[in-house]
């Protein structure tokens, strides 16, 4: 069983490497999202959103179910945390309330 | 952590830090339009502002967020932020579509600037309990040993 992790762990790594040749070159001014949505959001996003930072206006207006989706993630995640650490068994056993001084 | 280890060095130096820390946390958060910042920085700055109240001043601090009510305050963080995005369907917009906010302003852009503080403000509360919530669940089995 390990092994067949191992080689499956080495297949997809492979994989990764093989797409990652094909990635466009970082600050290339030819690749698709820098000609696509980029010089929309430079041009237009203070005048659509009065919000002179551009990276503010991408996240909240531009991408604001993402950042929603997000928020959801951040309080799930609090949420589950709270909830394993609290119920983790002391070592006296109190069940008596949260109040122990 | 529940008890507090307040010395007049820290009781002092506490006095100083933790108003300032708090109002840089709202300057942040309302700048966060025109400068780098915004709601999970804000929200980061303030949870300092508390957390180290909780480090000195102990379980009484002044303003301390019980764990509980920290998790309430996160929902309903989360819930101001859905509510905006549903609101904009309500006044006949599309989902988050700020700019059918029901509001008076002379240049609808400003509508998409005040949807944009309102989220960052759920956003700023939901992050804020939610590292209290996560400070008090990890500090709650302290005492009892």
């Amino acid at each position: 069983m390990k092994k067949i992790s191992l080689l499956l762990i080495i297949i997809m790594a492979g994989m990764y490497f093989y797409a990652a040749v094909g990635l466009p070159l970082i600050g290339d001014a030819n690749s698709a999202p820098n000609t696509h949505v980029a010089p929309r959001y430079i041009e237009k996003s203070y005048e659509e959103t009065a919000s002179p930072n551009m990276v503010t206006a991408v996240l909240a207006d531009y991408r604001g179910y993402d950042t929603l989706g997000e928020t959801t993630v951040i309080f799930i995640a609090g949420l589950a945390t709270f909830l394993i650490l609290s119920t983790a068994p002391s070592k006296k056993k109190e069940e008596e309330g949260g109040d122990n001084k | 952590m529940n008890r507090g280890f307040g010395s007049i060095v820290l009781d002092t130096s506490f006095r100083v830090l933790v108003p300032f820390t708090l109002v840089y946390g709202i300057y942040v958060l309302v700048h966060g339009e025109y400068s780098p910042g915004g709601g999970f920085q804000a929200g980061a700055l303030l949870a300092v502002g508390v957390v180290l109240a909780r480090l000195v001043q102990g379980r009484e601090a002044a303003f301390n967020i019980k764990g509980t009510t920290a998790l309430i305050v996160a929902g309903i963080g989360t819930f101001i932020y859905g509510a905006i995005g549903f609101s904009t369907i309500l006044f006949g917009g599309k989902f988050l579509e700020y700019g059918k906010l029901p509001f008076k302003v002379h240049d609808p852009a400003e509508l998409h600037a005040l949807g944009m503080l309102g989220i960052e403000i759920g956003v700023t509360i939901c992050v804020m309990a939610t590292i209290v919530g996560i400070l008090d669940a990890l500090t709650r089995g302290e005492d009892l040993s």
